[in-house]
């Protein structure tokens, strides 16, 4: 059967089950969105090329199936390098397609030309550009199965126009490519260390990370935690992939982790590190980080071993697989913990905890952002997928919203990606329609991205945003005033726009909440209405991030800032 | 950790923009190529980058981890600490002028240097060996007035697979 590389495009799209894409036309891909008009495949268009990878990504991380978007050449393809860096650096899978100028014209500054595959490879896991009609089928299905195998990421695949255009014969059976999985490969010299460490270990710590949800691995490290009971803290990616309200949970480490999460780091002794890359925000000095501790980590990736921390035992493999193996590893040889010593370990946990509990005070008449947050897990039952922006709003939703499962925490962890929010709840709820799904937002982040909330209206996608407006680019804010003698150099955004007036211009529903006894109530009724909603709370404009470990010092040196706490 | 120099073979699959891939990948993270090869091999969709860095263990290790990251490359070797055979050539253009002719042909004839062209006023010479040998050989030229030279970058083969 011959069929034009357009209809190529789609026919590989069916075959790789994809139902939804999000997108934005142009000149280069007229071809693709005429076969798009006929197709039963559905497609959002976004008001941004940005909004569209951060909403496949979105979609990606709540389903974990390949997310993917369509946009033209030139400005339309450079429009989703935030995106799909943000996408690299947190492991998500995407296939991003964009249009190109034909390959007759490519190399001669044509109208709206860019070397995207050029500018994109440091931020991708691979790309591609498809130079004729034949390797279109091929190459498609390689994006895909890239997209999705090891450690996933983003893939961008160029589209010069003339291959769009282009026929030749398609048999979607006979597509031929490389074996992108990696075999399970068991250890069990490694398994049986681990047990040698985990019988003499006195005060073991588990930490879990991204490639515990990427690899559908939370039910296996949720058993190993709660059968020898292990605690368990997690970076901001692996929030989700432990129960949140369990009580082995200690919250998240690092920078503005709990601080009996930090010193639970810093005084273990066994530490076994599942799906991490020990970041710097997670680690803090990297010199004393669990000073005491033998260190074992899983992960699929061998660059993200020895990177920053060196472990004494590093195992590569799916978490999945790999916390199964060592499952059936301890029951076979009967690991029981040392009853005693880790009653004592728990106690001591408890008792960090006790001294130094997350904590705001909610008094007078100005709201607090946690105060907010919290609330929101009340009234929503915590049965919500919450996706945020970068900043404050970002730190004070891993601290004060506790997450149960997996892929229901949505966040730009690595590259921090301000504006991710608001279009990865599109994406979301695009995914799953009868969910409630909320982006917690700051006035600084929501503006980034705004023009979205066209999108949400257009198709009633109806995220309902928790604006936590400060007026101040907050983080920013915040470091000013511990670090630079309140010396607010541009991070005062009181000149804003009216938010409620901005919602209902984009045609949804716009709300502000002003005193704390209003909150619920707030909420509530957004969550009611079956539109699109953004709530624009006025909250205390200088509230901080505590604890906090200060930059270039020990998780164990926290700031408590014990001036916000007793206030 | 001691620095030495590393030399690693990469065998990737001939896409038009592997090189640029492999030396973006470390140039983004830091890493300094100190020389580059690359050839066919006996299969025309497998290429074989050989190349050198200098760097202690550690680092090697993370080059390879990064460079094993990619897509297109297959694997990854430090033949530094394999037995192998190491060649490196250099062209050089020698001017033949008076006062240096008698001495620049026994200096040939001395060290049996290749002459692949000839002519009345200069000619080439073509000189292989381990980048040692290589370095002695421009030694002993650099005073007989080098017009002209160009390096290849290192190969190099396991004794055994």
């Amino acid at each position: 059967m011959n069929l034009k590389g357009s209809q190529i495009l789609l026919k590989m799209l069916e075959e790789e089950k994809v139902d939804l894409i999000f997108g934005y036309p142009g000149g280069a891909v007229l071809d693709i969105y005429d076969q798009l008009y006929k197709s039963k495949i559905k497609h959002i268009l976004v008001r941004h090329e940005q909004g569209a990878v951060h909403a496949a990504d979105g979609y990606a991380r709540a389903t974990g199936r390949v997310g993917v978007c369509l946009v033209t050449s030139g400005p339309g393809a450079t429009n989703t390098v935030t995106g799909i860096a943000t996408a690299n650096m947190d492991s998500i899978p995407l296939v991003v397609f964009t249009g190109q100028v034909p390959t007759t014209l490519i190399g001669n500054d044509a109208f709206q030309e860019s070397d995207i595959t050029g500018i994109t490879r440091p931020c991708s896991k691979h790309n591609f550009l498809v130079r004729s009609v034949e390797e279109l089928a091929a190459t498609i299905k390689e994006a895909f199965n890239i997209a999705r195998s090891g450690r996933p990421g983003p893939v961008l695949v160029d589209l010069p126009k003339n291959v769009m255009a282009a026929e030749t014969e398609f048999d979607p059976a006979n597509i031929k490519i490389r074996n992108y999985d990696i075999a399970h490969k068991p250890v069990p010299k490694k398994l049986s260390q681990v047990f040698e460490l985990l019988s003499r270990a006195k005060k073991p710590l588990l930490m879990t990370g991204g490639g515990v949800i990427l690899g559908r691995a939370a039910s296996e490290l949720t058993e190993l935690a709660r059968k020898y009971q292990i605690p368990v803290t997690g970076t901001l990616m692996g929030l989700g992939s432990f129960p949140g309200t369990d009580p082995l949970w200690l919250g998240m480490l690092g920078m503005h982790g709990t601080y009996h999460a930090n010193m639970a780091v810093s005084h273990c002794d066994l530490l076994i590190a599942v799906g991490v890359r020990f970041d710097d925000r997670v680690t803090g000095t990297i010199e004393t980080f669990a000073p005491n501790a033998h260190i074992v980590q899983i992960d699929i990736d061998p660059s993200s071993i020895n990177r920053n921390v060196v472990v004494e035992l590093p195992i590569i493999g799916e978490t999945k697989a790999t916390l199964n193996d060592l499952l059936h590893f301890l029951a076979e040889h009967k690991y029981a913990p040392d009853k005693s010593a880790r009653e004592e370990w728990l106690a001591a946990i408890e008792g960090w905890k006790e001294k130094v509990p997350l904590a705001y005070c909610q008094n007078g008449e100005i709201i607090k952002p946690q105060y907010v947050i919290e609330t929101l897990h009340k009234v929503t039952n915590g049965d919500v997928i919450v996706t945020t922006e970068v900043g404050q709003n970002q730190m004070w939703t891993a601290q004060f919203f506790k997450f149960d499962k997996p892929n229901s925490f949505i966040t730009s962890g690595g590259l921090g990606t301000m504006g991710y929010g608001l279009p990865a709840a599109i994406g979301v709820k695009c995914a799953f329609p009868d969910k409630n799904v909320v982006d917690i937002a700051g006035d600084g982040s929501i503006q980034m991205n705004i023009q979205e909330l066209a999108t949400a209206a257009q198709y009633n996608i109806a995220v309902k945003v928790v604006l936590l407006n400060n007026g101040f680019l907050g983080m920013v804010r915040q470091w000013q005033e511990l670090f630079y003698e309140k010396r607010y150099s541009h991070t005062d955004m009181t000149y804003a726009p009216d938010f409620v007036k901005l919602a209902e211009a984009f045609g949804i529903v716009g709300m502000r909440i002003t005193k704390p006894a209003d909150v619920e109530k707030a909420l509530r009724d957004a969550f009611a209405v079956e539109k699109p909603v953004l709530m624009d709370f006025r909250v205390s404009r200088e509230e901080c991030v505590y604890p906090m470990v200060r930059p270039g010092e020990s998780l164990s040196e926290m700031d408590l800032g014990t001036r916000e706490m007793i206030n | 950790m001691e620095k030495k120099e590393h030399i690693i073979s990469i065998l990737v699959y001939n896409k038009p923009d592997v090189l640029a891939r492999i030396a973006g990948t470390l140039g983004g993270k830091g890493y300094n190529i100190e020389s580059l090869s690359v050839n066919t091999t006996t299969q025309y969709e497998i290429s074989k980058i050989v190349m050198t860095s200098i760097g202690n263990q550690a680092t090697i290790s993370r080059i390879e981890n990064q460079l094993q990251r990619l897509v297109d490359v297959i694997s990854v070797d430090d033949l530094t600490n394999v037995e192998s055979v190491h060649r490196e050539m250099a062209l050089v253009r020698l001017n033949l002028t008076d006062d240096k002719k008698e001495q620049i042909k026994k200096a040939i004839d001395d060290n049996q240097w290749k002459v692949i062209k000839s002519a009345e006023n200069y000619l080439i010479l073509e000189i292989t060996g381990d980048k040692t040998q290589i370095d002695l050989a421009m030694a002993r030229l650099e005073p007989l007035g080098i017009a002209d030279i160009t390096r290849t970058g290192l190969v190099a083969l396991e004794l055994k697979n």
